[in-house]
């Protein structure tokens, strides 16, 4: 008999207020091992206020997110697990790349932060610029090094809010590869962007959120235009 | 413990490397200070007051101000680019975050006033020599106060709109009463009062960095919540 997996990520009925406005209202989500949920929705949809809310950054209004089974909220162990890319890149522009992984790296008890900074950037293609600061290095450059920090602890999930904005053709490919990669070594993907095309082939399931709550979901299916096509009928229903 | 300092060590490292890069909130706090003590130097009337009198208010009115604007560089770094978000992230305890910011902030503060002090020296005429060690006590304990509670403020206000001016707004009224005792034991000390007359205000001064730091670190995990 084997027992049920555990979902790395889970969010129960979960809602968020801003006074008297709801910016999520009874969002619900389970994302097991090598799962990557893709999420898409309009401008104030709620999106990053799920991540947001997901990662632990924020508390929500009712409902509970559990990371391997263990309740995020109040428990500072359990936010080891989350890795977030948000909008903006949570780097030191006075520090270098290898400065600023050093530094995320010690926060998290990575053991040997000089060398596993300098892995980090290796696999972001950045080794060159590592000893450059990071307000000299370009938007691209600048994103791939938030990717490497957000990845540098090795977190069972992954909270990625559009991880393509910014980058180059060459760069986004290689982010997309990445990804795949720690999908494939078994961590949980929950990727927020505007355009489905970006990360379709690394996708296992698919999400609309419209006004904070799911307006579609479910495992992807074959095609990303079939898709579209119910985004815009939910949208315009 | 061992780890909850390695934390705080680590997050202070890391705010006084970004200031000795960009020396931006120092020279602005430094030459602020200088510019402080001008004005009170060319704005007193010698003959109405004399500068033994007013030297006390000007050095801690000068150490407050320059204090806030240095305060304010704390967690302004932390909003470019969101890396307070990467700092809540972490798994550990808020708590140390906050010692290691107190302790950087500290640090910066100190600094300040180290380079303010000579100035004050250079412009009022005043002679510190045998008074020197109460003075730079005094510092330490009216400082240790009121940069934590500063501290708490400037996290609370960075993610305002206006947080640059929401800081002194709300950290002045806390100032009142380190400012206060620092003054006191000052004057006392530049007019040569024996040091049973200064015992009280610096047991008052002690008591109040015991409370504030102690509450600020309790507090601030709470005030970081979303």
């Amino acid at each position: 008999m084997t027992l049920p997996a555990v979902p790395l990520l889970e969010a129960q009925n979960l809602e968020r207020r801003f006074g008297a406005a709801r910016a999520l209202a009874g969002v619900s989500l389970s994302v097991f091992p090598g799962e990557c949920h893709l999420i898409t929705g309009p401008n104030g949809a709620g999106k990053t206020t799920l991540l947001r809310v997901l990662a632990g950054l924020a508390r929500p209004s009712r409902g509970a997110v559990r990371v391997a089974g263990k309740p995020l909220a109040g428990q500072p162990l359990a936010r080891r697990g989350i890795g977030l890319l948000s909008h903006q890149s949570q780097l030191y522009g006075e520090l270098t790349p290898i400065e600023n992984l050093e530094f995320a790296a010690r926060l998290y008890g990575v053991p040997d932060p000089a060398s596993t900074a300098r892995a980090g950037l290796a696999a972001v293609g950045l080794s060159d610029r590592g000893d450059d600061p990071v307000r000299s290095l370009s938007r691209g450059m600048v994103q791939r090094v938030a990717i490497a920090r957000a990845v540098l602890h090795r977190p069972s999930v992954l909270l990625l809010d559009e991880p393509f904005s910014g980058l180059d053709a060459q760069s986004s490919e290689q982010t997309l590869a990445l990804l795949a990669r720690e999908r494939s070594a078994g961590r949980a993907l929950v990727l927020v962007t505007h355009d489905p095309h970006d990360a379709w082939e690394l996708a296992t399931h698919t999400h609309l959120l419209v006004r904070g709550v799911w307006a579609l979901g479910g495992p992807r299916e074959a095609s990303v235009d079939g898709f579209l096509r119910r985004c815009r009928e939910a949208l315009y229903a | 413990m061992l780890e909850f300092l390695r934390v705080a060590l680590n997050v202070a490292w890391k705010d006084l490397r970004v200031e000795h890069r960009s020396k931006t909130a120092l020279v602005s706090a430094i030459a602020f200070a200088a510019l402080v003590l001008v004005i009170f130097n060319f704005a007193r009337d010698a003959a109405a007051v004399s500068r033994e009198m007013l030297a006390p208010s000007v050095l801690w009115i000068t150490f407050s101000f320059s204090g806030v604007i240095a305060l304010n560089r704390s967690f302004a770094l932390e909003r470019e680019n969101a890396a307070l978000d990467g700092l809540l992230l972490a798994p550990v305890s808020r708590s140390a975050l906050f010692l290691g910011k107190y302790l950087a902030n500290l640090a910066f503060v100190f600094t300040v006033e180290a380079v303010t002090l000579p100035l004050f020296v250079l412009f009022f005429g005043v002679d510190l020599s045998g008074v020197l060690a109460g003075i730079v006590l005094t510092a330490i304990l009216a400082t240790t106060g009121f940069v934590a509670v500063g501290t708490v403020f400037a996290a609370m206000t960075v993610r305002t709109r206006f947080a640059e001016l929401m800081l002194p707004l709300l950290v002045l009224p806390f100032l009142l009463p380190p400012v206060i005792g620092a003054v006191q034991v000052t004057a006392r000390l530049l007019s040569g009062r024996p040091v049973s007359e200064i015992a009280g205000w610096l047991r008052i001064l002690a008591f109040y960095d015991l409370v504030f730091v102690t509450l600020c670190l309790l507090l601030f995990p709470a005030l970081m919540d979303e």
